[in-house]
């Protein structure tokens, strides 16, 4: 069978298009994820209530510092961070976040559905990425009208004491985009997790792992492991992104977060080598 | 078109497909036939692309399935494991495969209509039965209007309408010149369905050809025998390694030798025939004979406990 020419053989099979291109192919992957993640119900409630959540907390955490602001001695008022505060709530949005990128990929191997995805783009990294894309442009947008939000009603409380900061001082602007991209990058690392682990339990402990418990588990360690370690883990590097007040034990902002997308792609890559080489 | 030429598929130590060979060709609806266990699932997976085999090749009009761009617009499939989300519903399942593929959205609506599941477009598919699911996954088999079919199983869970819905559809789809390849396990379907068969059994193809082809090539042809001196016959042929047993009219049925033989040697023995009919057996019957040995699960003989003692 010398063949190779793709013969038509239904009759209304004579009129189709040319072969795609690889961006052709991206474009509809991302579209269908697209239409994916707007038709299951979760996902909608899942990003409100980060939404939420940050907000919420943010403004808890903005109400709690303004009425210690009086009891600080200058030392302490030189570090006060009033932006750091209010995106306080991006610590819990972060959870949601990352849940919600491993279950992007964990619920299609618990349902069967990834069977249905890669059989329908069998270029299998092309599906990592447009899962990446899609899901990555909402969490920024998400991300940005969350730390937006979190920021203005919290410099709102600030200001009751003349203390709080603007987008115009140095390094705001800086610290609230960077809340959105940090959450971005969190989603990222969930997705690459998931699609190396495929299992939603398996996964998620290793996102709570790494994020929550390995730095809880080193706050155990000796102070200089503290200070030198603990800010290389993905969590503390990229956190310093939406950090105003310089911070001794912390990475600066840009390579902080930096290291925290290194991480995130090394996930995705590992997940993209073996989404290729298992059989799904 | 598709071709597999000597593929293999290990899983540990579990050759689940064993050097297999064969050709679904166009217009032609290929009966894949075989016990559970046979490799028919692993067989289609390796077909889109899903599993890579462990050596040989799968091919799709020439091409690698992994190879191809908007696949569901050449080869459409039913795989016998569900690959929905419960929590869509089945119109915004079919969206989105539509989307994956560049297929317009207006055909989403089209093929609901051929299943028969428009009423249920807007309810999620997770409280389906399992008619209405695999009626969804007919759909999505057909979504891109491919010239390549592939069914495992189809009527599985499907009430006597949609059996024989799922016939009509096949022969017309057929008729259209596509290429399609149905598997199940059980032969009275496929009698009704194939053109042609293909008979897998522990991964390797026992038989294939046309439902007569495959019933000719068991050995469980039988013929009837009529004769003068029927005790005389029975001994005779039982000397030749047949099987004889006795009809209540007094003939005999004969196996294990065919009709040609029967009356060289009655003819050489001096016996008078009347009648010499060879029959074939039922295709279900040629399928248990020729899938005996390669059936994975055996029901074990019935012993009665203590009857040793």
């Amino acid at each position: 069978m010398t063949a190779t020419q793709i013969t038509p053989t239904a009759d209304t099979a004579t009129t189709r298009p040319p072969t795609p291109t690889d961006a052709r192919v991206f474009r509809a992957a991302a579209r269908a994820e697209w239409t994916k993640m707007r038709t299951v119900r979760s996902t909608m409630w899942t990003l409100l209530a980060a939404v939420g959540l940050s907000i919420g907390f943010g403004a808890l955490v903005s109400v709690t510092q303004v009425n210690s602001w009086d009891q600080l001695d200058p030392a302490e008022r030189l570090r006060f961070d009033p932006t750091s505060f209010s995106l306080s709530g991006l610590f819990l949005a972060q959870m949601a976040i990352g849940v919600l990128g491993v279950l992007l990929i964990s619920s299609e191997y618990a349902t069967g559905q990834i069977r249905a995805t890669l059989g329908a783009t069998p270029q299998r990294r092309t599906v990592l990425a447009a899962k990446l894309a899609t899901f990555g442009s909402v969490v920024l947008a998400v991300g940005l009208i969350t730390s937006f939000s979190a920021f203005g009603i919290g410099q709102a409380i600030f200001s009751a004491k003349g203390i709080g900061a603007s987008l115009g001082d140095p390094g705001v602007l800086r610290a609230v985009t960077g809340g959105a991209l940090y959450l971005a990058a969190v989603g990222a690392l969930g997705l690459g997790l998931g699609t190396i682990i495929r299992r939603t339990a398996g996964a998620i402990a290793a996102l709570v792992g790494v994020l929550l418990i390995i730095p809880l588990v080193a706050s155990f360690l000796p102070a200089s492991w503290n200070q030198n370690v603990t800010k290389w883990f993905p969590a503390q590097a990229g956190m310093s992104v939406f950090r105003v007040a310089p911070d001794a034990t912390s990475l600066s902002p840009w390579t902080g977060f930096t290291v925290l997308v290194a991480y995130a792609t090394l996930s995705l890559v590992v997940g993209g080598f073996l989404l290729v080489r298992r059989d799904a | 078109m598709i071709e597999l030429t000597d593929v293999t598929k290990r899983y540990g130590s579990t050759v689940a497909v064993d050097h297999l060979s064969f050709e679904v060709r166009e217009g032609e609806v290929t009966g894949f036939l075989g016990p559970n266990g046979a490799g028919k699932s692993t067989t289609m997976r390796m077909i889109v692309g899903l599993d890579a085999p462990t050596s040989g090749q799968v091919t799709i009009d020439g091409h690698d399935y992994r190879d191809l761009r908007f696949p569901l617009r050449h080869v459409g499939a039913l795989l016998e494991a569900r690959a929905v989300h419960p929590g869509r519903t089945a119109r915004n399942h079919l969206l989105w495969l539509a989307d994956s593929n560049g297929i317009d959205r207006r055909r989403v609506d089209q093929v609901l209509d051929l299943v028969g599941l428009t009423e249920v477009a807007h309810r999620r598919s997770g409280g389906f039965s399992l008619g209405m699911g695999q009626r969804l996954g007919i759909a999505t088999a057909l979504l891109g209007d491919p010239a390549t079919l592939l069914l495992d199983e189809p009527v599985n869970g499907l009430d006597p309408e949609g059996i024989q819905w799922i016939r009509t559809l096949l022969r017309s789809l057929a008729a259209e010149g596509r290429s399609i390849l149905v598997s199940s396990h059980l032969m009275s379907e496929m009698a009704l369905t194939a053109d042609r068969l293909i008979v897998v059994g522990r991964g390797r193809v026992i038989a294939e050809g046309t439902v007569d082809d495959v019933v000719r090539s068991s050995s469980t042809g039988h013929v009837r025998v009529a004769a003068a001196q029927p005790t005389a016959l029975s001994a005779l042929l039982r000397d030749r390694d047949a099987q004889v047993a006795s009809e209540p009219d007094g003939a005999l049925t004969v196996t294990g030798i065919d009709a040609r033989d029967i009356g060289i040697a009655a003819a050489a023995a001096g016996l008078t025939l009347y009648e010499l009919s060879p029959g074939s057996a039922p295709l279900e019957e040629a399928f248990m004979e020729l899938t005996r040995d390669a059936a994975e699960y055996h029901a074990g003989a019935i012993t009665t406990q203590g009857a040793a003692a």
